[in-house]
């Protein structure tokens, strides 16, 4: 085959099949891949796991599932033991009749099988599927300057921005092929020049933003392009503590998701920022203000997808990205106080939380988890997004705080304390 | 008649009626109906591009700027080629993201029946080419629309 980039002759020898076919076409793979962007080499993978998006045993992934066999038969397994983005299922979550037929028998009926191909390939174990695998209860965390082999837009802008780790914002089976090669093509968001911010973004709103507006709205400005946030410090502080990192989480997954964002830079927080602070933006970066006027015209451009724009929610989901276990110490006690508030016992309509498996683990230790569940929210590990990929679901009124999950489905967007507001409320409106 | 000259970034001949989205193409909202439901047209089921909801897209030259959103858009592609329901091919006007670049070369290298795929037309070849034009696309990434 013709390519560009400079191998070293172990990697000449991989594509000439000396780990055998499959190997050889993994390294075709992702030889042409880097070809396509004019990486220059491949450079091994240096952190401890992987982290892959494609969590779903969909019946109609036949050629995925058929890959997967090509690979385990041809021995072609993860260098590195892997995460992976949350089930679609959980029988804890509400679901009628029907829902459950089509997501058990038709839907999601190669889940199980999926699964064991999963584990063959290299998958920690079966608490590891959330899109947080970068939570300490989860033990995914990468270290500054690590090379990643990661897909899941959400993790890599958290993995690039928060923990300066290094990753391209890979597609499904890519980022499996650079953890079974242990290298990966070097470009983009691994070069130096590639992590420089094309964009100053400055914050001048009268309070501290929403983070999921303030990453929808940057999102949408420069796309796939890396922003240089200033004066956001003012409102969330200069220190990496629980707090930041949950605002970072939900802002970055909104940047990646309204836009392709992969990596941001906060002023005098991110670590990239603090090491070198301007000298990361690159020369004739392009300037966007944000004031409170501009985060209300971005929030009131979202499109209600709802049949009947009036319906009553039926359903409720916080949590996408999952959320942090102070996240969701924070919002048990904001429902006790809601409902306590407005007399009420139980939130009234059924709302689900989600966090990782890990996550709840810990959570379930604490006193909380007894209080959460008497306010009748439902805790799981489920992913939103793929319980509402289905035309089902699709026709349900539901409400989120996340503007990932409104993004890729009919579900509607209100702010956290809108959507606290809403579920402790009498009148569920 | 006008030609534009290309960067295959997988390289095949093919000619086909062009289908054209101007804002950027969701793979996973785009395919989820033809994948999930088995819609052998593949009728375009992403309800937020106006120029491609509910057009059929297989046996396309699909012409668009880049593709966007989750990260799944490359192995949703390299399905929907091998379950033979994508575009003849796709003629994109921007440099091709990562997202539809890993769908391309994982067609070309493991599927059975690969999907052209020629990037960096242009802007001028987005503005010019219209639903429904004759589109051939030379092994040279040059291609012709009339």
């Amino acid at each position: 085959m013709d390519y560009k980039m400079n191998l070293t002759q172990e990697e000449l020898d991989i594509l000439n099949g000396s780990k055998g076919e499959t190997m050889a076409k993994v390294m075709k793979t992702l030889v042409l891949y880097g070809d396509a962007f004019d990486a220059t080499k491949m450079v091994p993978v240096t952190s401890d796991k992987g982290h892959l998006v494609t969590s779903f045993g969909l019946k109609v992934m036949a050629p995925v599932y058929d890959l997967m066999n090509k690979l385990i038969e041809g021995g072609a397994i993860s260098t590195q033991k892997f995460s992976v983005d949350p089930k679609p299922l959980d029988p804890k979550v509400p679901a009628n009749f029907l829902q459950k037929l089509i997501f058990n028998k038709f839907m999601y009926s190669m889940q199980n099988m999926y699964d064991g191909q999963l584990s063959k390939l290299g998958l920690i174990d079966d608490k590891a599927y959330t899109c947080t695998c970068y939570m300490d209860e989860v033990g995914n965390v990468p270290k500054k300057g690590d090379i990643l082999s990661w897909a899941e837009s959400s993790a890599v802008v958290y993995a690039n921005s928060v923990l300066g780790a290094r990753c391209n914002r890979n597609s499904g089976i890519i980022e499996l092929f650079g953890s079974i090669l242990g290298k990966v093509p070097y470009f983009g968001l691994l070069t130096d020049e590639g992590r420089k911010a094309t964009w100053i973004v400055e914050v001048k709103t009268s309070k501290k933003p929403e983070a999921q507006i303030l990453g929808s709205a940057i999102g949408m400005k420069v796309m796939e392009d890396v922003p240089f946030v200033k004066g956001l410090d003012k409102w969330i502080g200069t220190e990496l503590n629980g707090d930041t990192k949950a605002y970072l989480k939900d802002f970055g997954a909104a940047t990646a998701s309204n836009g392709a964002v992969g990596l941001y830079h906060i002023e005098n927080l991110t670590p990239e920022a603090v090491e070198s602070g301007a000298d990361l933006i690159a020369e004739n970066a392009q300037v966007y203000v944000i004031d409170d006027a501009e985060l209300e015209r971005v929030k009131n451009g979202y499109p209600v997808m709802w049949k009947n724009k009036d319906a009553t929610p039926k359903l409720c989901f916080v949590g996408c990205p999952h959320l942090s276990y102070a996240q969701l110490i924070e919002w048990t006690d904001k429902v006790v106080d809601g409902l306590k508030k407005n007399g009420l016992k139980k939130v009234s309509i059924p709302t689900v939380f989600t966090a990782a498996p890990g996550v709840i683990e810990e959570f379930e230790k604490t006193p909380y988890a007894a209080k959460l569940k008497e306010t009748g929210v439902v805790l799981s590990y489920i992913c939103p997004l793929m319980y509402m990929n289905n035309p089902l679901c699709k026709k349900m009124p539901v409400i989120t705080n996340s503007n990932k999950l409104r993004t890729y489905t009919t579900s509607r967007y209100y702010t956290s304390d809108e959507i606290l507001n809403i579920i402790t409320s009498k009148e569920a409106k | 008649m006008k030609q534009f000259k290309g960067r295959p970034v997988c390289a095949g001949t093919c000619e086909a009626k062009a289908l054209v989205s101007h804002g950027g193409f969701n793979t996973l909202a785009s395919f989820q109906n033809a994948l999930q439901f088995g819609d052998k047209e593949a009728k375009c089921g992403d309800q937020n591009n106006a120029d491609l909801y509910q057009k059929p897209m297989v046996g396309t030259a699909l012409c668009l700027p880049q593709t966007i959103g989750s990260t799944t858009g490359g192995m949703v592609l390299y399905c929907a080629t091998e379950m033979k329901r994508n575009p003849k091919c796709m003629l994109f006007s921007e440099h091709i993201d990562s997202l539809a670049c890993a769908g391309a070369v994982l067609g070309a290298v493991w599927a059975e029946e690969p999907m052209t795929v020629i990037d960096c037309l242009g802007d001028e070849f987005l503005n010019y080419v219209k639903d429904g034009m004759d589109i051939s696309v030379a092994l040279d990434g040059t291609v012709t629309v009339k």
